[in-house]
């Protein structure tokens, strides 16, 4: 049973990164607030199983979907599946129609499993009273994740520069603000940070990393990254678009009720 | 009976969170590219794996992250520090950023593409302090940003204004700041935040907004993230133009 091995030296890696964490704010307790933590027991408890918890879940990533989602990526981008076995033909944008739609469907799917995105949406549930919904908000962060890894797939294959689409994201980002609900805003500002970590990060990597080695013209080294800016870019246009339908059918209810 | 059955319905919730991987991958190894899933057993182990973590993370959250966030934005507000809630802040960002495996293996690439566009000389020892440089800006940066974005809870600034300042800075980095980086800048304000750091960021925010009178949880308290998946990509480009 190797997994078990592997399991083992993944939690001492996540123990690895918790210390410091642990040791800030235990430091911070015991020499500057000088106060002892209430409920110590339940606290370290609740730190033991996040640990163990992380500890299960990145080696069952690691085990199970990883390997096969990098293969995937690696073989949906290969010239000879997309131009099927036609070596002679030349290449257009529209030829790569699986990996935008593979790029769509991983982006939503790793986001719906993102354990710090729950996280977020559970404490925006806890403080918005239930009016913010935990599925709401994870659907639409999803699929801002979606829209984003696509576009960007699209980006790599047509090889323009990335900080076009950003500066217009910006652009977009700003006039939506003034037009969304106030209580959203922050909200939607940082569900564009948290969509990318241990879920989607690995695989969308491997989709940047396939697409730009294997697309004419393109470096690895220059035209890989990019996608996980697009993926925390989008979830704030989502997002607040998501608060503004909520509005506007709340409104439209109240009116029709009169 | 209760405790297992709670136990079920959250393996259940944890099972559903994962679901739509597996349709994905499922999907595109069956249909697309018309292949059998290998290692079905190891893959089947794993998935129970996925689903165990999840719910012990969910559980564990609730019962430490979440009250320790809490518990010290409350003890530093009616202490009535504000030279040491920041300093916490910073430290807070600091630490948890320095050491994050994703990072690192962002500054790595980074390295080699300084090395391959002559920025830099294309040996171990110059990639490897190159990529440490890196690390240490971006920490400093989040570390940076937390300070920022607890300031802001304090004074109860609309955080707009300040992301729009941000955007700016942003932009205007980009103007001048290599071709060579700006792709691994734009991607390092996203992976700075980790699994642990998002929880207990968010609670503090939280719990400050909670705490102090006048401010507004769901206005003030969420914001700390935007704020630290914005700075990165501004000092990276700096760091790029000045190395």
């Amino acid at each position: 049973m190797h997994i078990l091995t592997d399991l083992f030296f993944t939690i001492i890696s996540t123990i690895w990164d918790v210390l410091p964490i642990a040791a800030i704010i235990f430091g911070f307790q015991l020499a500057v607030l000088r106060k002892p933590i209430p409920n110590l027991k339940k606290i370290i408890t609740g730190f033991i199983l996040v640990l163990l918890g992380l500890g299960f879940f990145l080696e069952g990533l690691e085990a199970a979907l990883f390997p096969l989602g990098k293969l995937m990526a690696q073989q949906l981008t290969d010239p000879s599946f997309i131009a099927h076995g036609d070596s002679e033909k030349v290449l257009g944008w529209w030829d790569y129609k699986w990996v935008y739609l593979f790029a769509f469907a991983i982006g939503f799917s790793t986001t719906i499993a993102e354990p710090s995105l729950l996280a977020v949406a559970i404490k925006a549930n806890q403080v918005s009273a239930g009016s913010i919904g935990i599925w709401g908000l994870r659907i639409a962060v999803a699929l801002g994740v979606a829209i984003g890894i696509g576009l960007g797939a699209y980006r790599i294959v047509t090889g323009t520069p990335l900080y076009w689409y950003i500066i217009t994201g910006y652009v977009f980002v700003v006039i939506q603000t003034w037009y969304a609900p106030r209580m959203i805003i922050a909200l939607a500002y940082d569900s564009g940070g948290v969509t990318t970590s241990t879920v989607t990060v690995p695989l969308v990597a491997a989709l940047g990393l396939g697409l730009s080695t294997t697309v004419p013209g393109r470096s690895a080294l220059l035209d890989g990254f990019g996608l996980i800016a697009f993926a925390s870019l989008f979830p704030i246009m989502s997002v607040m678009a998501y608060a503004q339908f909520s509005e506007w059918t709340a409104k439209r209810s109240k009116n029709q009720k009169t | 009976m209760k405790p297992f059955r709670a136990i079920v319905s959250s393996l259940l919730d944890s099972l559903r969170d994962l679901l739509p991987i597996i349709l994905v991958i499922g999907f595109f190894q069956l249909a697309v590219l018309q292949q059998p899933i290998p290692n079905f057993g190891e893959i089947a182990i794993g998935i129970v794996f996925v689903v165990i973590g999840l719910t012990l993370f969910v559980h564990g959250l609730n019962m430490g992250l979440f009250p320790i966030g809490e518990t010290m934005a409350y003890s530093f507000a009616s202490k009535g520090s504000i030279f040491w809630l920041l300093v916490f802040a910073f430290a807070l960002g600091f630490g948890t950023t320095v050491a994050e495996p994703a990072l690192i293996a962002v500054a790595d690439e980074a390295a080699k593409v300084a090395a391959s566009g002559n920025m830099i000389e294309d040996d171990e020892k110059a990639r490897a302090s190159y990529a440490f440089g890196l690390r240490i800006t971006v920490a400093v940066s989040v570390g940076f940003a937390i300070l920022i974005g607890v300031f802001r809870i304090i004074k109860g600034w609309p955080i707009q204004y300040l992301i729009i300042v941000g955007y700016i800075g942003v932009v205007i980095m980009t103007i001048f700041a290599p071709q060579e980086i700006i792709g691994i800048a734009y991607d390092s304000g996203g992976v700075t935040t980790s699994t642990i750091t998002v929880p207990l960021v968010t609670a503090l925010g939280v719990g400050l907004a909670s705490s102090i009178k006048g401010r507004n949880p769901m206005t003030d308290g969420f914001g700390l993230i935007a704020f630290a998946s914005l700075t990165p990509m501004i000092f990276v480009m700096g760091y790029g133009m000045v190395v």
